[in-house]
């Protein structure tokens, strides 16, 4: 087993290290694109051209794209991610600061959004076809058809406005009690798992409902397994594949995707600082953004995929 | 203070202080009533006496409690140094680190500050006088070397001051003596002490290069800098302006969004939030217990035709144009009446300069249809607006409609505010531009007026002009020089192809228990300095 995993993990090691290399030249090539550049954009009404020139120069934006590129990848191999051209501080720093609330959020979330759509599309699919499948099927299409932003403003507005019973911003910085980081946090937390859980729900229970169908299955029944065991031990382990897809993408989601909760409730995480990037063309933060974004997706994808091998003696043993 | 004085004479400074001392230990108004009809007064009058006893207390400045504030922008290139300050943020958090020679008051008159008095025969030599007894945070007295440092070194290209242009006009500032700085300029220019009291020109330790400690003279000593997050400060208990500052301490974090700003506010998150959109302004004053501060200032979004090419080449059409502004409608229904009406020349009603004779340019299509016709326009105008430019799109599409009513087809053109002041802005032939307040008329008019301006939007030129201006600004003589501006602003108004409809108010948002807010049109959030002036009721 250990030979086959190995060996999966070189192949999807070496494939990654290529994809984020095309992932960059694209990402720097449509931010070259982009009309304005770093300087521009923080002169904003005070560019003259002398000013232009003198704060171009100083930020090295006179050399043409392909070397700017170039330096940057340059630095990229030596560990360095470069200066970022509207704070002045190195890209790494500042990045740094922001990127365990990220995963803070991503984890809490995942934490709640994870359990819930299993449990609900498990039951979904044990129960397919009573009143609990279509309510649950139902709900769960209408809200991540809800958008984001709308479930945000009208939780704050009821939540925190209204009932104050909730803080209408999600501060990292004082959080003491536990108490006091779920008061923090639920409104957050809330707007991104509705925002997930549709599409984790709906492939287990497709694929929970794939597998009951076969006929081992139809075996364990006439064996007397209880139904839960039968679900858990015996359906479950053989439908991780898709599940552990379905969720690696929403949980990739997590990490970038989060903009509108992260400007909602001002939090201070990744998504925000690279849009806060492109507006301001400093791209070595976007550069910088855009690498982590990739890189999560595809350690989170690979993980699916070992899961799904290991799951599946089948493919262990192969 | 106001209802003290009555209160003293009717009862004799005893038996107020007493009233006084009760007050703050908490009494109510039915404990004074008591106080006073137990010494003896008749109830009547002791209620009276008790209510002015409360209304002053409560307009007396009170010590103590920590203030959170969110401003409009959250960047991770916050600064703490003078000379990098670029947005609101910078302006408020150094305010409350350091202080200029000089400070501007609600009128933008040039207040002593770290400066006790400055003298000028010509407006081309000054001697400031500095203040005695005033030291940094670190207890370092401060001295005149501090201020040749912190003025020096604007004119350094190496310190990329955004100051520099302003700076430049310095010519030397030396040590004259122990409590003394001469500055000399290179020209005569009399608003030099306004512009002493600038965001840019604040003092600090002489030598410093690492900003990051915040040492400076201000009402607060920095305690915690997290750039594009927060800043917090704590009381500068050695500050050389007594009984001030009344805060204990200060916290001040960025809200991008509008929306999340008066959330913030409105769930008790906040006690004073700035830039409030006027559409959120029913919200804010709906709600019990908060309350819109707002400072009419000289920041305007002006129509700009240029006059050296396209259709404002004509100046008949120029005029058609001006004439169409219907100013009453946009000031009601685009800025919700949070403006005041302009005049098509952009010195606004709070500068000290403000030439109020001139006669307001009314609303008048027919005299457009005229002007139109004389000037032979035929075929569609392109007028290019942004929302980069507040209020520009609401006014062209108003303009549209008007138009529409007297013949002119104008073809409305939005472009995104990503980079519309790089590739739109002095670019097109019509279009909408956008003027933050400046300190003086004088730099206002120096920037965008000016024949060789860099930013003279409609390219007038006008060698009159550019003589009054220059006579003005080294005019020490204020009666002299308030008739100069009153010309040029006569000149802008009947000449220039620059349509002004309104000057725009800056909102804020707070807690009524915020108290001591008074506007200073440099910005929002009293010109950015509340931190020194406000404080908390109980």
């Amino acid at each position: 087993m250990n030979g086959i995993i190995l060996k999966l993990l070189a192949q999807r090691v070496a494939l990654a290290l290529l994809s984020l290399l095309a992932v960059s030249v694209i990402v720097f090539a449509v931010t070259a694109v982009l009309p304005g550049d770093a300087a521009q954009e923080q002169l904003g009404q005070d560019a003259t051209p002398e000013a232009l020139a003198a704060l171009r120069a100083q930020m090295g934006l006179d050399v043409p794209a392909p070397e700017r590129y170039l330096r940057w990848l340059g630095g990229l191999l030596r560990g360095d991610f470069g200066k970022s051209a509207t704070a002045y501080q190195p890209v790494a720093e500042l990045i740094g600061s922001r990127l365990p609330n990220s995963l803070l959020l991503a984890a809490i979330t995942a934490l709640f959004a994870v359990p819930i759509a299993l449990a609900a599309g498990i039951a979904s699919a044990v129960w397919r076809g009573s009143w609990f499948d279509r309510v649950a099927s139902t709900a769960s299409v209408g809200i991540v058809s809800v958008p984001e932003f709308l479930i945000a403003t009208l939780a704050v507005l009821v939540f925190a406005v209204q009932l104050r019973w909730l803080p209408a911003l999600s501060y990292v910085n004082d959080i003491e009690s536990l108490g006091q980081l779920l008061k923090a946090f639920a409104m957050p937390v809330l707007t991104l798992t509705c925002v997930i859980v549709a599409q984790m729900m709906r492939m287990t229970r497709a694929a929970v409902i794939d597998q009951l169908e076969a006929p081992y299955v139809e075996m364990v029944r006439l064996k007397g397994a209880s139904a839960l065991r039968l679900v858990i031990c015996h359906a479950l382990p053989n439908a991780v594949g898709p599940i552990a897809n379905a969720v690696a993408l929403s949980l990739s989601y997590l990490l970038g995707g989060v903009i509108i909760v992260e400007t909602i409730f001002n939090y201070p995480g990744v998504a925000k600082l690279m849009v806060d990037g492109v507006a301001q063309r400093d791209t070595p933060l976007v550069q910088a953004c855009a690498m982590l974004f990739c890189s999560g997706y595809l350690i989170l994808v690979t993980t699916a995929d070992i899961c799904g091998i290991v799951a599946n003696p089948r493919l262990r043993h192969r | 203070m106001s209802h003290r004085d009555p209160l003293e004479a009717l009862v004799g400074p005893q038996e107020s202080q007493r009233l006084f001392g009760a007050l703050q230990r908490g009494a109510s108004r039915r404990d004074i009533l008591g106080m006073l009809v137990g010494a003896g007064m008749q109830a009547g009058l002791a209620g009276t006496l008790a209510g002015t006893a409360l209304t002053a207390h409560a307009e007396t400045p009170r010590r103590g409690g920590k203030l959170r504030v969110a401003g409009a922008t959250a960047s991770a290139s916050d600064t703490l140094d003078p000379a990098k300050q670029s947005n609101q943020a910078d302006y408020s958090r150094c305010n409350m680190l350091y202080n200029g020679l000089t400070s501007l008051d609600g009128s933008l008159t040039p207040q002593p500050a770290l400066a006790e008095r400055f003298d000028t025969k010509d407006a081309k030599t000054w001697v400031f006088t500095l203040r005695k007894g005033v030291a940094f945070h670190d207890g370092k007295a401060l001295t005149p070397a501090d201020v040749v440092y912190s003025l020096m070194r604007h004119k350094d290209p190496a310190t990329a001051s955004k100051a520099k242009v302003q700076a430049d006009q310095i010519e030397s500032v030396k040590a004259t003596g122990p409590n003394e700085v001469t500055i000399v300029l290179t020209a005569p220019n009399a608003d030099l002490p306004v512009l002493l009291g600038t965001f840019h020109f604040h003092i600090v330790k002489d030598g410093t290069t690492d900003f990051n400690a915040g040492i400076g003279t201000g009402p607060y000593k920095l305690k915690e800098f997290k750039p594009g997050v927060r800043s917090v400060v704590v009381r500068n208990e050695a500050y050389w302006k007594s009984g001030k500052p009344y805060l204990d301490e200060v916290e001040f974090v960025g809200i991008a969004d509008e929306n999340a700003r008066v959330n913030a506010l409105l769930s008790g998150g906040m006690d004073l939030v700035g830039v409030i959109n006027p559409r959120s302004l029913a919200r804010v004053t709906g709600t019990p217990g908060f309350a819109i501060f707002k400072t009419p200032s000289g920041q305007y979004s002006d129509l700009v035709m240029r006059r050296d090419t396209g259709p404002g080449a004509n100046p008949d059409f120029v005029l058609a144009m001006k004439q169409l502004f219907n100013r009453e409608q946009m000031k009601k229904t685009i800025a919700l009446d949070q403006a005041v009406i302009g005049n098509d020349q952009p010195i606004d009603p709070t500068n000290r300069f403000h030439f109020a004779g001139l006669p307001q340019r009314a609303f008048d299509p027919e005299k457009a249809k005229f002007h139109l016709k004389k000037a032979g326009i035929s075929g569609t105008v392109p007028v290019v607006c942004s929302p980069a430019a507040l209020y520009s799109v609401e006014m062209a599409l108003m303009l549209q409609q008007t138009a529409k009513e007297v013949g002119l087809d104008i073809d409305v053109k939005r472009m995104p505010a990503d980079g519309y002041w790089s590739n739109h802005w002095l670019n097109s032939a019509v279009g909408f531009g956008n003027v933050n307040p400046r300190p003086s008329a004088d730099m206002l008019l120096t920037q965008f007026f000016k024949s060789d301006a860099q930013w003279n939007e409609s390219r007038w030129k006008s060698d009159k002009f550019d003589q009054l201006l220059l006579a003005a600004r080294g005019e020490p003589d204020l009666a002299k020089r308030r008739q100069m501006y009153a010309d040029m602003q006569t000149m802008i108004h009947q000449e220039a192809g620059i349509g002004i409809p309104l000057f725009l108010s800056s909102l804020d948002g707070h807690s009524t228990k915020v108290k001591g807010l008074s506007p200073i049109p440099l910005g929002g959030l009293m010109g950015y300095n509340f931190a020194e002036n406000v404080w908390l009721a109980a």
